[in-house]
């Protein structure tokens, strides 16, 4: 049986399980006296077993077996939560996240092996058994409490047998047991379509389905109560069919009679009277099973507690942003027209089309917008892990998960922030007894805040540790020989603390596996440059340092100012640009081989982009030389350019894989005749 | 049985070369090219190919030929290769050649100079000799 297409909504469901599970643990952690918490975890382990026994998962299935086991002695209050249960039960959470990341990238479990954690598992279980061993079998037994009664009306079928009378004769010859089935769902099952499908598909691992009450068709698209009814071939016993199905999550109850050939006579008979039913045919197999993982995807999101998120493919965002850009490609081609005969209309065309574009670009953007929650979930158990592992008590505050920034953003902005909280936690905060020492309060606090800032996202990780000290920082870049003692002299302190961010730096005096291994800031720094945002470091000195973190909140759509080289036109980034003058060549100076000019009384290093761009040389000098002026944080740099051409809205497109890391260039972009534009990277520049 | 392929063909000078048709995706009229700095020297660009940018491989350039102005034959050949998408600047392109398996021998290996190395089969048809290349080699990709 082929199960592949349904791993990934399998890896989906289980990565939100298992974020749910992380966060109730981590208020249980704080707060072992609250039962319904275990009930909620138990919920989770539960459902994570049917599933992974669905799937055939066995690993998966048999960990999270274990972990039921313990966590129902907890929940019936024979057994106690501590902190070392509480640990085991992280461990297992490890695993599990583990076993889910293996199947996502390889389709398979993967050979780690969990023996050792349920053995822990079993031998807590084993403790609280010592007074209270039947019930912990009897959890073993049967996880899912079994309905005892029965009432009347569950047990009566619906699904009429009248037309295939001669088929069960036909199957009882065979040898093979005809069975109506009811199946009856938990009230609160959020996926019933995909629960009806994994019973579907657990029912013809043994036998066949030969029609359902209601139709296939029906209960695809969930229009059922709780239960639906099959007419199933098997060779399978009654009890074994039944286990089977209860293994299955969700499930509430299982009702199976079967049938004996005077029950197909019987039914024939009544054959007149319920002709409506005779068109009940289904094929099962022939149900379609993208549509399903369609419903499936859907309802998995219903399922997220904190946010009603889309899932939608990334290729099809790609797509709808092409179309924008075209749009955009459009407008600027229709602001080139030179005056027509009616140009009042021609403007309002424009104008009509510069909205449409605009909120379109906002759609398309809202779509590709995900809260920072997706990064930020993952740090309260980073902070937990890491104090416990340093002995230092430190609380997190988050603030802003709700903040929204580009799909893009999100996925490269975790690495950086797990950097930061690291670097906090470790360099920051001091160890509990010199916090006492220094007046602090024993417990340290890291806190990770989000917000939107005009057009851009503010992420800021800010500790009340010791802050950063800058003549340490000053010894050790000279010790390191990234800058000279005069050097050191000579710069400001703000200077001197973002040395942090070069290359090869690292402060802290022992090296921990934590971090400190010298490819610190500098790669945090790199990484927020390479998605076009900025990072900068405040510091108190003995009352903590604050990273900021800015980011843009798009990347795909940018002003430029395009500009003139030659007969070549190239696209500079408006947000890099601080002024556009003109400067007489006259009065450049060299100074260590680097042409500089005197300009509002700072030296002003000028870059010829003729020269950067790669220009065959020419010996013409113009009178003037016509100057954007750019900055890459403090430092300033004078791009000499042939002409301007003016301030335009360009989509950012990739040079693709084929042309990668050309130096100073961040892109391509199309223009409004269709030809190709480079766009310039000044940060690359100097 | 001999198989049979089929070979997008076009023609450099007066030489006739074959790319399989599994890797061509269309076959374009010259588009206005933008130099891109510090690439190799065969690259001549980029264009815009609806919405996407393809760089340009000049294979006169490539393959050790002189340069020439582009003509009203010249063409695009979109080729995917590697999951990359790449032109290449051809004098022109116009016919797709079905040639049996048995018609198809390995170059020989006489030439030592670098453009033998770009050529991995000769196809023979209708005492036409068709130069069949090898892409990877061609466009100096790494295989993945």
């Amino acid at each position: 049986m082929d199960m592949s297409q349904y791993l990934e909504i399998f890896i989906d469901e289980s990565k939100e399980h298992l974020q749910t599970m992380n966060e109730i643990l981590l208020v249980l952690e704080n707060n072992v006296e609250d039962v319904s918490h275990i009930g909620e975890i138990f919920r989770i382990a539960h459902t994570l077993k049917g599933m992974s026994g669905t799937m055939g998962f066995t690993k998966l299935a048999d960990l999270t077996h274990k972990m039921e086991n313990v966590l129902d002695l907890v929940r019936n209050g024979e057994l106690s939560i501590t902190s070392t249960i509480v640990d085991v039960l992280f461990e297992c959470f490890d695993a599990l996240e583990e076993y889910i990341d293996n199947l996502e990238k390889t389709g398979n479990e993967g050979d780690l092996d969990s023996s050792e954690l349920v053995q822990k598992l079993q031998v807590i279980a084993q403790k609280g058994e010592v007074t209270t061993s039947k019930t912990a079998k009897k959890a073993a037994a049967a996880p899912t409490p079994k309905v005892e009664t029965k009432p009347e009306d569950e047990s009566v079928f619906t699904l009429s047998v009248n037309d295939v009378g001669s088929i069960i004769n036909k199957a009882i010859e065979m040898g093979v047991k005809p069975y109506m089935i009811k199946v009856i769902l938990d009230q609160g099952c959020m996926l019933k379509a995909a629960r009806a499908f994994i019973i579907f598909n657990t029912l013809e691992r043994f036998g066949e389905i030969i029609k359902s009450y209601p139709l296939a068709e029906e209960i695809e698209d969930e229009k059922f109560d709780d239960s639906f009814e099959v007419l199933y071939f098997s060779k399978l016993d009654e009890q074994y069919c039944h286990s089977e199905l209860m293994k299955i999550s969700e499930v509430k109850n299982i009702i199976i009679r079967e049938l004996s050939e005077s029950d197909a006579a019987v039914e024939a008979v009544k054959e007149d009277v319920e002709v409506t039913m005779a068109e009940t045919e289904v094929e099962v197999k022939a149900a379609k099973p993208a549509k399903r993982k369609e419903d499936a995807n859907a309802k998995s999101n219903d399922k997220g507690k904190t946010s009603k998120t889309v899932r939608v493919e990334i290729g099809r965002l790609d797509n709808l942003m092409n179309l924008v850009s075209e749009l955009i490609i459009i407008k600027t081609r229709l602001e080139d027209l030179d005056s027509s005969s009616n140009r009042n209309n021609m403007n309002e065309a424009i104008e009509y089309l510069e909205r449409i574009t605009t909120s379109l670009h906002d759609a398309v953007m809202k779509v590709r917008m995900v809260p920072v929650e997706r990064t930020f979930n993952r740090f309260p158990r980073l902070v937990r892990d890491l104090s416990k592992e340093l002995g230092k008590n430190i609380k997190l505050f988050m603030s802003g998960e709700e903040t929204e920034v580009d799909r893009t953003v999100i996925d490269e902005i975790g690495d950086p922030l797990i950097h930061l909280i690291r670097n906090s936690l470790d360099h920051g905060i001091e160890s509990p007894a010199d916090r006492v020492k220094s007046g602090k309060d024993e417990s340290g606090f890291v806190a990770l805040r989000a917000y939107p800032d005009g057009n851009t996202v503010v992420i800021e990780v800010e500790d009340d540790g010791k802050g950063i000290d800058p003549e340490v920082i000053k010894r050790k870049a000279i010790d390191k020989k990234l800058i000279t003692v005069d050097e050191g002299e000579q710069m400001s302190e703000k200077e001197i603390i973002n040395l942090l961010f070069a290359a090869g730096f690292s402060t802290a005096e022992q090296v921990t596996d934590i971090s400190g291994r010298g490819v610190g800031l500098d790669v945090v720094k790199t990484k927020i440059e390479a998605i076009n945002g900025t990072v900068e470091v405040v510091s108190n000195l003995g009352q903590g340092s604050k990273f900021i973190i800015r980011l843009p909140l798009t990347l795909a759509i940018i002003q430029a100012l395009m500009v003139n080289l030659d007969e070549e036109k190239y696209a500079i980034p408006l947000n890099n640009i601080k002024e556009i003058t003109t400067i007489d060549p006259a009065k450049i100076t060299m100074v260590q081989e680097q042409e500089v000019v005197l300009y509002r009384n700072k030296t002003l290093p000028i870059i010829r982009m003729k020269d950067v761009l790669d220009f065959p040389s020419t010996e013409e000098v113009p009178e003037e030389l016509i100057t954007v002026i750019v900055k890459k944080g403090e430092i300033e740099a004078g791009l000499v350019v042939d002409s301007l051409i003016g301030q335009q809205e360009i989509v950012i497109k990739s040079l693709g894989k084929y042309l990668t890391g050309i130096k100073a260039i961040a892109g391509a972009t199309i223009l409004g005749n269709g030809s190709v534009a480079l766009i310039v990277d000044p940060n690359q520049l100097f | 049985m001999s198989e049979i392929k089929e070979f997008v063909t076009y023609r450099l000078n007066e030489e006739y070369y074959g790319i399989d048709i599994n890797n061509v995706e269309n076959i374009e009229k010259v588009l206005p090219i933008t130099r891109v700095p510090y690439t190799p020297p065969y690259v001549k660009g980029v264009v815009n190919l609806r919405g996407i940018i393809v760089p340009v491989v000049d294979l006169r350039t490539r393959f050790g030929l002189m340069p020439i102005e582009a003509t009203d034959e010249s063409r695009i050949i979109i080729v995917n290769v590697e999951e990359l998408k790449i032109g290449m600047l051809v004098d022109s392109s116009s016919e797709v050649l079905q040639i049996s398996d048995d018609d198809i021998d390995a170059a020989p290996n006489v030439r030592k100079d670098n453009n033998n190395e770009f050529v991995k089969y000769i196809g023979k048809k209708n005492e036409r000799i068709i130069m069949l290349i090898d892409l990877m080699k061609v466009l100096s990709i790494e295989a993945q």
